[in-house]
Parts: C-alpha cells; sequence; structure tokens
C-alpha cells in the first residue's frame, strides 16, 4: 500500500482517483489503542480545517482523538463502525477506514509522511 | 490521533515474580501503582474478559499487599479498626471489610482471612503501606503486623476455576465462596482464598515468589485456563458493580454512601454491640439517616462509553453528580458506569444525562451488579 500517507498522529490518508482523501488510523494506532467499542464521526456535509479534531474513537481502556490532518470537506463517513467499530481494529486501512475530503488543495498532502518514513518514524517511538 | 498508552517503562518500576512470564507470553506492560504489569496480553482484554466469564482467566495480582497480624486475640483487637464483625470468623473464613478513618471515610477495603494463627489479610497495592504502618501504629507492640513481600498472589476466575484447581487437589473445589485453606498443588504450598474480583467463582491463591511462576505455568497448561491482564480486571469488576479503591471509594466517601452498608457489621447496625471503629458514630447515623449522595450503578444508551470524571446532570442540565468508573463491558456489550449522585437521583431507572464534546448523552441508573453474580455458595 505504498500510495498511503502518514502523519505522526498515526492517521493514514489515501488520494482516491477521485480526487477526495480517505483518512483513518494506523495499524500501530489501532495496536496501541486496542478493542475499538466505538467511534464518533463529523456529520457529512461539514467542513473541516488541519488540526481540527474530527472523530473521536473510544476503546474499552483509552480513548483518543482524531484530528483531521487536511481541510476541505467531509463528503462522506464511515457508516458501518457505528455497529462494527471493531473493523479498525481488524482492517484499519482498508474497511476499518473513518472519513472521506474533498481537499482544498492537495498541496497538504505533500508535506506528509511516505510508508518507509512512517516506519523509520514508528522506529524512534520504541 | 492520541494513543494514551505508554511504551517506555521507567527503570524504577518493580517487578512481580510473574514479570518474565508476562514478557514470554507477550504481554503489553504498564506501570501500575509502581509495578510493572501487564495490562493485556496478545488476544486483547475483550477477549481476555469474555474467556474469563465462559471458561478462566489467571491473573497476577501480586503487587496487592498481603499482610500477616499476629497476636493474642488479634481478630478483637483488628476488629476496632475496621468495620466488619471480625470475632464471628471462624478459622479460614475470610471477610470483606473497610479501614475507616475518624471521618467515616474509608482508608482501604481489603479481605481478612482468620487463619489458625493470627489474620491473613490482602490490602490494595496503591495502600499497601499505608495500611502496614497505620494498622502496626495502632495494634502496637503487642502484635506482629508483617508485610508479606516474599509472596505473590494469583487469581483464577471464572467457571471452570474449580474443576482446573481439582485437578490437582479435588479438595480445594470444597471451599465455599469466601472460605480458604493451605494446601498444596502438585507440592506447592498454597493459601487458597475462594473469593476474587470478577463476579465470577474463583480463586486467590498465595504462594511464595519462588513458586509462583511454577504455579502459573501448571495452571496455564490447562486448555481453559489464559492469561488476563489488568485491562479485563478492570471491566470484569466494573460489570459485577465491584469498587476501586482511589476511584469509587476513597478516604472522602463512606460506606454507605458507597453503597458498601452490607459491609458494617450488621452487631453495629442493630446495635446489639458497641461500635468503636473510627467513624462509626457518623457511619451508623448515615446507616440509620441516609446520606447526601450515594454510588449508584450508572447505563449509559447507545455505545459510547462514558468514562472517570464525567459530570451527571439531572433533566434541567443541573450537576448532580460525577462518574467515578466507567468504561466499555465486554459481557453486557455496551458501555457501563459507577457514579456517585444526589441520593434523591438514586433510585433504579431514574434517566440522567452526561456531556461529553457539547453532545448530551442518556444514561439511567441501573440495578447492580450489571452481570450476576457466580459465586459457589453450596
Amino acid at each position: 500500500m505504498s500510495d498511503l500517507k502518514y502523519t505522526e498522529e498515526h492517521e493514514w490518508l489515501r488520494l482516491e482517483q477521485d480526487g477526495s482523501v480517505t483518512v483513518g488510523i494506523t495499524d500501530y494506532a489501532q495496536e496501541q489503542l486496542g478493542d475499538v467499542v466505538y467511534v464518533e464521526l463529523p456529520p457529512a456535509g461539514s467542513t473541516v480545517s488541519a488540526g481540527d479534531e474530527a472523530a473521536v474513537v473510544e476503546s474499552v481502556k483509552a480513548a483518543g482523538e482524531v484530528k483531521s490532518p487536511i481541510s476541505g470537506e467531509i463528503i462522506a463517513v464511515n457508516e458501518k463502525l457505528s455497529d462494527e467499530p471493531e473493523l479498525v481494529n481488524s482492517q484499519p486501512t482498508e474497511d476499518g477506514w473513518f472519513f472521506k475530503i474533498k481537499p482544498d488543495s492537495t498541496e497538504e498532502l505533500e508535506s506528509l509522511m511516505s510508508e518507509p518514513d512512517y516506519n523509520e518514524f514508528l522506529d524512534t517511538l520504541n | 490521533m492520541c494513543a494514551t498508552t505508554t511504551r517506555a517503562e521507567p527503570a524504577s518500576l518493580q517487578h512481580t515474580a510473574l514479570y518474565s512470564l508476562h514478557q514470554s507470553l507477550d504481554a503489553k506492560i504498564v506501570p501500575f501503582t509502581g509495578y510493572a504489569l501487564p495490562v493485556q496480553y496478545s488476544e486483547g482484554i475483550k477477549a481476555e474478559h469474555l474467556h474469563t466469564r465462559t471458561h478462566a482467566g489467571l491473573f497476577d495480582v501480586s503487587h496487592m499487599g498481603q499482610i500477616s497480624i499476629q497476636g493474642e486475640a488479634v481478630e478483637k483487637s483488628f476488629e476496632a479498626l475496621v468495620t466488619g464483625d471480625l470475632t464471628a470468623l471462624q478459622d479460614y473464613q475470610q471477610r470483606y471489610t473497610l479501614l475507616t478513618n475518624p471521618e467515616g471515610g474509608i482508608i482501604d477495603d481489603l479481605m481478612v482471612t482468620k487463619m489458625p494463627d493470627g489474620l491473613f489479610v490482602v490490602v490494595n497495592a496503591a495502600c499497601k503501606d499505608g495500611d502496614y504502618q497505620h494498622i502496626k501504629k495502632v495494634l502496637g507492640k503487642d502484635y506482629q503486623v508483617e508485610l508479606l513481600n516474599e509472596r505473590a498472589l494469583l487469581a483464577l476466575q471464572g467457571p471452570d476455576a474449580s474443576a482446573v484447581l481439582a485437578g490437582h487437589n479435588s479438595d480445594i473445589a470444597q471451599l465455599a465462596f469466601m472460605n480458604a485453606g493451605r494446601f498444596q498443588i502438585d507440592g506447592i504450598e498454597c493459601i487458597i482464598n475462594r473469593c476474587g474480583y470478577t463476579g465470577e467463582d474463583g480463586f486467590e491463591i498465595s504462594v511464595n515468589n519462588s513458586d509462583a511462576e511454577g504455579l502459573a505455568k501448571l495452571l496455564l497448561e490447562h486448555d481453559e485456563v489464559k492469561p488476563v491482564g489488568l485491562g479485563a480486571r478492570d471491566s470484569l469488576r466494573l460489570e459485577a458493580g465491584l469498587c476501586l479503591y482511589g476511584h469509587d471509594i476513597d478516604e472522602t466517601t463512606t460506606p454507605i454512601e458507597a453503597n458498601l452498608r452490607w459491609a458494617v457489621a450488621m452487631k453495629y447496625r442493630n446495635e446489639s454491640a458497641e461500635a468503636n471503629f473510627p467513624g462509626a458514630d457518623k457511619i451508623l447515623h448515615q446507616a440509620k439517616e441516609g446520606t447526601e449522595k450515594l454510588l449508584v450503578g450508572l447505563k449509559p444508551e447507545g455505545k459510547m462509553p462514558i468514562r472517570e470524571g464525567s459530570l451527571v446532570l439531572n433533566q434541567k442540565n443541573v450537576e448532580i453528580g460525577h462518574v467515578t468508573s466507567g468504561g466499555f463491558g465486554p459481557s453486557i456489550g455496551g458501555p457501563v458506569a459507577l457514579g456517585y449522585v444526589s441520593s434523591e437521583y438514586a433510585a433504579v431507572g431514574t434517566e440522567l444525562h452526561v456531556e461529553i464534546r457539547n453532545r448530551s448523552h442518556t444514561m439511567r441508573v441501573a440495578d447492580l451488579p450489571f452481570v450476576l453474580h457466580q459465586y459457589y455458595k453450596p
């Protein structure tokens, strides 16, 4: 999955063919959180700025917030997560995605980490 | 995304006798009351929780304090420090009781077992040094009070626990809830109490540190037994409606406020014996007249866990209490919580609210426990 971009906050982003950007949390993040039991997603149609709190993810033992890594309009959220929050654990970068953004510009994406950069970043955390 | 667990482990943390076993079992180790302890193993909190409710979970609770108290009529002397009836205990009977302060607050909650040669007491990890000093000071020179740091404590909890232990020594399965004995498990000397902190049938097993790993491995050889960490220990006790010291009870909450009336001896409540434990006047007055606040079960609607510290609001959005423990109950399949509310809101079914991230969430006062206790009482 070399087309993913990563943030230091452990989110991944994927630029889709239609120009939208899908956002979720990384395998490392879900591993740290443990069993996810609840995900609160932003209303579709809302606009977010980079750094705004866009979603909340709660596990059995902890709560974490997901900040929008880029600015834009939320055009879709993963409705499946309300009934199956465990998808965040089992398929963090596939069916466990959080929301899709129509970005104000794709420039913000360019400053984010590639997969090898992110893996290197993870190594510094241990 | 801010994950809240830490990986780095301060060098000053103490290890229990099972530390290397935890590592070999791929535990996620976290700091807890000064110890490096497993919060979970590879299967995760939910799986470990459900396994304990359906089979048996093995917990390392060696961080807890084990205290031996010996001396002339020790149960009578120690009774003056706690809310419970200790003089009524027969040998090898166990009681849950509370150390109180003069204001009626709870210094610690503890398990006391009457042994033929004295009392065997298990106290909370964070309180153990304070409890030890307090007990030693109050009882004075005539009593030998000893913190048994050379002993480990394992808990085997769940519906299969009894059969697993019976496979090694059939006498163990004969114990009733809140009874104890000295037993051998494949040659290992153990003090075993039939009790626990999960709401399930189960046992707490005290052994010498040098025997702890051998015993744990022996028990883990059973297919029914899996290691369970502190994460599931917390979700299990919360579903069972059991208080966690430092959260649901502390020096500012009284036994009556904490819904622990049953832990205050009947002989004091019906005035057939004089109560001289610290704070007795206040506690017994509250037992009769009621309290301004009460600890209750809270069942949030929906799926979102309501965490400790959340303010509880009435229908008019006036603050009437706060959540002291809250999380997700895997057996319930939803969030569960404990909290203090003004007594007028303590009736089961009362609708209350919390506001989290600018959204109001409804919850109702619920009957405790959330999951029925399965204690063995033949």
